[in-house]
């Protein structure tokens, strides 16, 4: 089963920009899903379409195997979210918050609501903030309540845009437990994120969006794969030593470091251990020697471009 | 998480019309319990107090002196009851439709406001349901309005001036119980003019994330609406104005009953609120929620 599904998912607003374009996604059961993208890429419209809260152009989406937004009312209780930050009313306390949005959920059991909504506060370590008002809650509160109030009902699916959005280190390690903590408990776990060092931690598959487009999906060990594998050798010569890669064929030969010269190539099918020889038996004199796969890093960017080099 | 804590069989026990008045019943505590909203009714409840004591210490001899033009305020010397008529008269030019402007034009706006429109719909809350509930909401909030008008205003008139069989407008007296029926009829009336008002309110609410933004406009087209059924060259439209039939209540106090001016009011307001709850769904199944 696929929590997540959409073929050909399309949003052009108004004004004629297109913000998805047709878009595949395919979100296993049971995986942690990254959705990587560049600030504007498409990552939070593609949630609200997900979610109902705007309708697609042009395309299918399904969650959990019942179409969106026609199914909205059958699977969205299923599904826990957090859509571009939290929101909840300033002059209510984050229980009587959880409770507006437990009242409104037709399908959840008011006699046990006082004890879930408990138990999602105790679940975010906001049990001893529950009756303050939420106005007066931290940054780091805010986000950890609307956590919460995704998990007022054992869910399959949580959706979570941007969960560490503003929080502090100490912030983002409790929302990276908390995350860890959910899917070890089988909920599928779809996250939008800029943060690299946060997904390479804890997902297990990725989506990158580019400019409304997904250019990559797969598992992560997937996408290390889809980056070149280079051999690196710490030399006081150099380019000898590029000329050897070059002759056993390696590709992109080159020398690199004024303090600590190297030369690096793609290491393609060749072994490691037999370049090494190659080098020593030429008469290179090899100080280091490195097998490096590219950091999930470089192949972000490689994907989506550099920095400021994010195309309108 | 585990999954036993609500189990499947349970889930579907709950009752689809429960679930609906669950979800009412939290709407209502919302707008009800709100300051600014209490602070609405307190205004409601104080301004027939205030009418009433300024009118008793301009006419100190009851029986002695005729009122302004206005037609309730002869009457209202010789009975406490004409408080009831004269307050709701005169609240109704601005007060009360202040009063459901704001919790009308807030329904929705304000939830796209505080972002809480997002996670209501993720809830799901589903788009129908939520605008029935803040639909709800805002009569039982102008009905609940119109009421403490009619409530103060009969306690103060009572208090302040005789009571006891009331003369008509029509110069037919009736006795006390007849009147006091006729005083309930005339404030769900005014409690339906507000209702379709609300409606007009629900339909501009969808139409923005300002709140502030929604509730003056439904204020500025009631408003508007008032001064061009006062320009005489446009009587052709007064009928169809949403504010045209509001103070037709009148009809109620004479013998016998003006049936067919109060069904043409109330068929306006039927009308009225039909045609802007279906703009309002119309608009809120089908538009993004961006906010």
């Amino acid at each position: 089963m696929t929590a997540i599904s959409t073929s050909g998912l399309t949003k052009r607003f108004r004004g004629g920009q297109l913000a998805v374009d047709h878009i595949d996604l395919a979100v296993p059961d049971g995986s942690v899903y990254g959705f990587l993208g560049p600030n504007g890429s498409g990552k939070t419209t593609t949630i609200r379409m997900l979610l109902g809260l705007a309708f697609p152009t042009a395309g299918q989406a399904a969650l959990l195997e019942v179409p969106m937004p026609a199914g909205a009312t059958r699977v969205l209780h299923r599904v826990g979210s957090l859509v571009e930050g939290p929101a909840f009313y300033p002059f209510l306390t984050g229980s009587d918050n959880l409770a507006r949005y437990d009242a409104a959920d037709r399908t959840a059991d008011p006699r046990t609501a006082r004890a879930r909504i408990e138990a999602a506060l105790d679940r975010v370590g906001l049990l001893s903030a529950a009756e303050k008002r939420y106005r007066n809650y931290s940054l780091g509160m805010k986000q950890r309540l609307a956590i919460a109030a995704g998990l007022l009902r054992p869910r399959e699916l949580i959706i979570l845009d941007e969960p560490t959005n503003g929080l502090d280190p100490q912030g983002t390690r409790e929302v990276r437990a908390l995350i860890r903590q959910i899917a070890a408990d089988g909920t599928t776990v779809f996250v939008s994120s800029h943060l690299l060092a946060e997904v390479e931690q804890i997902c297990t598959h990725v989506g990158v969006m580019r400019t409304g487009r997904l250019v990559f999906q797969g598992s992560l060990p997937e996408l290390q794969q889809t980056g070149a594998v280079r051999v690196t050798v710490q030399t006081a010569d150099p380019e000898a030593a590029v000329k050897v890669l070059a002759g056993l064929g390696l590709a992109d030969a080159q020398a690199a470091g004024n303090a600590h010269p190297e030369a690096s190539a793609v290491l393609g099918d060749a072994s490691p251990e037999q370049v090494c020889a190659e080098l020593v038996h030429a008469g290179i004199g090899v100080r280091g020697f490195a097998v490096t796969s590219p950091s999930l890093e470089d192949l972000f960017v490689g994907l989506t471009g550099e920095g400021f080099d994010v195309d309108g | 998480m585990s999954t036993a804590e609500v189990s499947v069989p349970a889930e579907h026990a709950v009752r689809p019309v429960r679930a609906y008045l669950r979800f009412f019943t939290a709407e209502l505590r919302l707008v009800f319990l709100r300051r600014r909203n209490l602070l609405l009714l307190a205004v409601t409840a104080i301004f027939p107090l205030v009418i009433g004591i300024a009118l008793r210490l301009a006419s100190p001899h009851p029986q002695g002196r005729n009122g302004a033009g206005v037609a309730f305020f002869n009457q209202l010397a010789g009975n406490g009851v004409f408080l009831t008529f004269i307050a709701l008269s005169t609240l109704l030019v601005l007060i009360l439709p202040v009063v459901v402007a704001v919790v009308a034009g807030d329904s929705v706006a304000g939830e796209a406001g505080y972002g809480t429109l997002r996670y209501l719909l993720a809830v799901p809350a589903g788009r129908t349901r939520l605008l029935a509930v803040k639909y709800g909401t805002i009569v039982t909030f102008g009905l609940c309005a119109t009421f403490i008008v009619s409530a103060v205003a009969l306690v103060a008139g009572a208090a302040l001036f005789p009571v006891g069989p009331v003369t008509l407008l029509s110069g037919t007296t009736v006795s006390l119980p007849d009147g006091l029926l006729r005083l309930l009829f005339v404030t769900l009336y005014v409690a339906a003019a507000m209702a379709a008002l609300g409606a007009i309110g629900l339909a501009i609410s969808t139409m923005t994330e300002h709140a502030i933004g929604a509730i003056a406009t439904v204020m500025i087209l009631v408003v508007a609406s008032e001064v061009v059924d006062n320009v005489p060259q446009l009587a052709a439209a007064g009928p169809y104005l949403p504010t045209h039939w509001w103070l037709s209540f009148d009809a109620l106090l004479r013998v016998p009953v003006d049936t067919s001016t109060l069904l043409r009011g109330l068929l306006s307001f039927a009308v009225y609120a039909l045609l802007f709850c279906a703009f309002a769904w119309a608009r809120f199944t089908s538009a993004d929620v961006t906010s």
